[in-house]
């Protein structure tokens, strides 16, 4: 009993995790219909360089909010310079793009700080809670994901429901031709949203790196879970991000806890292939009747 | 006043307007007139930006709207209402609303134009919080109407507003226009293929053929001239 | 439309084919018939590569047997996204599954060797077909998602079931003994070669049949497919089927060339590199797969003296080659989406146009400059008028 509920809070601590990533997948996929392979590679770069910032002595949060800064600076560059001249083109090609650049994002951090895995600390105590005289999977750290990732999907919520800014942003999401007809400036915005998910992907690297193999590949798996996540939660919701983060993360940690975390990926993967095929458009997203 | 002069425009090797001039007078509707693949749609496109002419000039109170991005044109006052409609489905009509205000009203004032707008289409504001997807085919009209005239447009580029709608709904929409037009600073283009209703509401039209302008004359001259009715107008 | 354009645009009364010009060799002095056209470039290839591996070193016959399995994968891979429409990123799992189906195959029993390589092209098409099938209903970005946790999935299964699969160390695989007196290297630079034919041919048959109108017709319109009678679903689960069919004997003679099938051998870096050699080399065409198997080969051996020039590690030169690949297909993507192939092909059709046609004719430049390419059959779209949108 006691392994099935640390799994299942490590389930939902991983889950948190994947609803950052995934959000971050959403942000990007609802302006501008392109799913962002890099934003786990992205995400890779920004920890790597709070890394970097922490051995030169820095302080942990100025650590994280410069990387925080240079993930929403790194996000808005890569929609300026790679995906604005793919515009209009066949959307096999900014896939491919984003692709091209998870390699070479990766193939960077290994050529500067080479492939084996090294320490990213924690910004609190990570041995579990002791609660009722046991000691469960959940720590200081865990609650502080858990504050940090419902917070980011508030202040989200906040932004698109409740300011002009975020009513722009959904406008030119929804109808980039007519948005800009009505002067809003969707070229901004787009990458303004760019700059939004690399920021919330640079989170979800500073909230996985303490607690996994910190390595230029060690954002792979949690891409693709967050993929998973992001097509469960129907690729255009924030709340199916959340709500797919926690399936995701469930379902990954049970097959782990009980089946061999090898099995990990292949539990994510059947878990896809049956979302996609009982509801291609995932669980939240509204049927479109769009087919030519 | 609006100014076109031998705009061009190409779309590969096919060329969808030819060397096409007219002007538009303040107050006025001015109609633009033929059949489909004109080239009508795409003179409006290439006023507002959408469309990028190979040579030509769009002058508006005299100073040149060529070259400026989409968005620079809208908030220069020109507001275009493409064909099919144009609502934003995913947003509530409400929000329709708004967004076409973020440029042109201060914020506290936005409130009071959107129920301005509802006062003008009273049937939409029954519906201010639905998805416009939602609504019908003459609820759509009303509000991009509204969504256009909510931002107080000196020109208004209409396309096709007639299409599909039922004929009672068709002459309330232009009787607003013209209410709406006439003894305003207001440039109106209205690109019909209902030729018919719109003669009736413009005082001038041109006629396009194949991306030419075929005719350019007073609303009531055109609509007696048989010939050019039977050959570009179809009544 | 100006009199150019028309003129540009002829169409032949008879096979509804856009003329060209006589070109300077004349005509019909090849066979028509796609399969005897097939055959006979295949022999003449198999010629050609005859003499090359016999004038080469044993090291560059292994160089030469590894861009063989390369263009196998790589034409399976084209088969797919050029002409289908659709995205793998899981050509490398289903490399490792030819590799591992092999080395399974040769560890526990004593068959043909011919049998199998085509055991191995039979297990990686069947997981290609099971994840074809789930992948119909998927467009560009779910199926490119779905195929990378594939590539991601399948390698820790090797690693969890080490006993069977050999874990870290692998199994190991044995080259059938060559023939007297040839030299090992070439022997499996040969084996592998004639696979490279024998599939090339295969597939270049399988483009100009029917199956290959319907694979054109799915990616250019998979609604206008639909209603033309083709089964957009069927034709996608073919495609993949055979396209993973050609990744497991890519993969197969990878474990013949190594020596060793182990999980190493079949990292992500492998799926992508294939992706992006794929797209440089322009998708869509089949013979155009030479360039993309010959930079996969060389780019990495390239950059290792290129990084020992330099005086960086070993290990940075393993991630120059990476980079590489992923700086020029971003650049090709955004700059030249058609590719090497297409590149050349622009060029010949350029320069033959402005030697056939008036001077004063300017050649129009080509229309597809999009991803996918049109196949070099495509005729000139002259259905679609701008006019009428």
């Amino acid at each position: 009993m006691s392994l099935f509920i640390n799994i299942t809070l490590d389930g939902v601590t991983q889950g948190m995790i994947f609803a950052a990533l995934a959000l971050a997948l959403v942000l990007i996929f609802r302006a501008t219909r392109v799913i962002n392979f890099a934003q786990g590679a992205m995400a890779m770069l920004t920890t790597f360089i709070a890394s970097t910032l922490l051995d030169r002595g820095l302080n942990y949060w100025w650590a994280f909010v410069a990387a925080l800064a240079i993930g929403f600076v790194l996000g808005a560059l890569v929609q300026m310079v790679l995906i604005r001249p793919l515009e209009g083109k066949p959307d096999l090609n900014p896939v491919i793009v984003t692709i091209g650049l998870v390699i070479v994002l990766e193939g960077v951090a290994g050529a500067v700080y080479g492939n084996s895995s090294r320490g990213f600390p924690a910004a609190f105590s990570q041995s579990g809670l002791v609660v009722g005289g046991t000691r469960i999977a959940f720590s200081h750290f865990d609650v502080f994901i858990l504050v940090a990732v419902l917070l980011l999907m508030a202040a989200n919520l906040v932004l698109f429901r409740a300011t002009t800014l975020g009513l722009r942003m959904r406008a030119s999401a929804f109808a980039r031709e007519v948005s800009r007809l009505l002067g809003v400036r969707v070229g901004r915005l787009l990458t303004l949203g760019w700059g939004l998910a690399g920021l919330v992907g640079a989170l979800a690297g500073l909230l996985i790196a303490p607690t996994s193999a910190f390595g230029p590949y060690f954002m792979d798996l949690d891409l693709i879970y967050a993929f998973t996540a992001a097509v469960i939660g129907g690729l255009e919701s924030p709340v199916g991000a959340l709500v797919g983060g926690l399936v995701t993360g469930l379902c990954i940690s049970y097959v782990g806890g009980y089946l061999g975390s090898g099995l990990e990926p292949l539990g994510a993967l059947v878990l896809l292939m049956v979302t996609l095929m009982a509801r291609p458009q995932g669980i939240f997203s509204r049927p479109s009747a769009r087919v030519v | 006043m609006l100014e076109v002069r031998e705009l061009s425009v190409t779309y590969g090797a096919v060329s969808a307007l030819r060397s096409v001039s007219f002007r538009a007078q303040e107050g006025e509707i001015t109609a633009v007139l033929g059949a489909n693949g004109a080239g009508k749609t795409t003179l409006l496109r290439a006023i507002s930006g959408l469309a990028k002419p190979k040579s030509g000039s769009v002058h508006f109170d005299g100073r040149e709207l060529l070259g400026n991005s989409v968005e620079d044109i809208a908030r220069r006052g020109v507001a275009h209402v493409p064909e099919g409609r144009g609502i934003i489905e995913e947003l509530t009509v409400e929000d329709n609303l708004h967004v076409a205000t973020l440029w042109c009203t201060p914020r506290g004032r936005r409130q009071a134009a959107i129920e301005a707008t509802f006062e003008l289409f009273p049937r939409l504001s029954g519906f201010r919080h639905r998805h416009a997807s939602t609504l019908s085919g003459g609820e759509r009209q009303m509000l991009v109407l509204g969504r256009a005239l909510i931002t107080r447009p000196r020109l208004l580029l209409l396309d096709e507003p007639s299409l599909g709608l039922a004929p009672l709904v068709i002459a309330q929409l232009m009787t607003l226009l013209v209410d709406q037009t006439s003894g305003s600073d207001m440039t109106v283009v209205l690109v019909e293929q209902n030729a018919r209703s719109a003669l009736s509401v413009a005082r001038r039209a041109i006629v396009l053929n194949l991306g030419q302008v075929v005719a350019d004359d007073l609303a009531p001259t055109l609509a007696v001239n048989t010939e050019l009715r039977r050959h570009y107008l179809g009544f | 439309m100006a009199p150019a354009d028309v003129a540009r645009y002829q169409v032949s009364p008879e096979t509804g084919k856009p003329l060209r010009p006589r070109p300077w060799w004349g005509r019909a002095r090849f066979p028509r018939q796609p399969l005897a056209r097939h055959l006979v470039l295949a022999l003449l290839g198999a010629v050609v590569l005859y003499f090359v591996t016999s004038a080469l070193s044993p090291y560059n016959n292994v160089l030469v047997g590894e861009i063989a399995l390369y263009l196998i994968a790589l034409a399976g891979l084209s088969l797919l996204t050029g002409t289908t429409g659709q995205i793998s990123l899981g050509q490398g799992a289903f490399m490792a599954v030819g590799a591992y189906t092999v080395a399974l195959l040769m560890t526990h029993t004593h068959m043909n060797f011919v049998l199998e390589l085509l055991a191995a092209i039979g297990a990686a098409a069947t997981l290609g077909l099971l994840v074809g099938i789930s992948a119909t209903r998927l467009k560009g970005p779910y199926l490119a998602g779905a195929t990378l946790l594939l590539a991601l999935a399948l390698p820790p299964i090797a690693d969890k079931w080490s006993t069977t699969f050999g874990g870290d160390q692998g199994l190991t695989t044995i080259v059938p003994t060559a023939p007297g007196g040839i030299n090992p290297e070439e022997w499996l630079a040969w084996i592998e070669l004639a696979g490279a034919l024998i599939t090339l041919v295969l597939l270049a048959n399988l483009l100009t049949s029917r199956f290959g109108r319907s694979f054109r017709a799915v990616r250019d319109n998979e609604v206008a497919a639909s209603l033309s009678g083709v089964h957009v679903a069927r034709t996608k689960v073919t495609a993949f089927a055979v396209s993973a069919g050609c990744a497991g004997l890519a993969g197969a003679f990878l474990g013949l060339s190594t020596g060793v099938v182990s999980t190493g051998e079949f990292p992500l870096t492998l799926s992508i590199e294939l992706l992006a050699a794929m797209v440089l080399a322009g998708a869509g065409s089949l013979f155009g797969m030479w360039w993309g198997a010959i930079l996969l080969v060389y780019v990495p051996q390239w950059s290792t003296s290129v990084s020992g020039d330099f005086g960086l590690g070993a290990g940075t030169s393993a991630y120059l080659a990476t980079i590489i690949f992923g700086v020029v297909l971003i650049v090709v993507m955004i700059a030249a989406p058609s590719g090497i192939q297409g590149g050349l092909r622009w060029l010949w059709e350029h320069v033959s146009k402005q030697w056939s046609i008036s001077r004063d004719e300017r050649a129009a430049p080509r229309h597809a400059t999009h991803f996918p390419p049109s196949a070099a059959d495509h005729q000139p779209n002259l259905v679609h008028d701008p006019l009428n949108e």
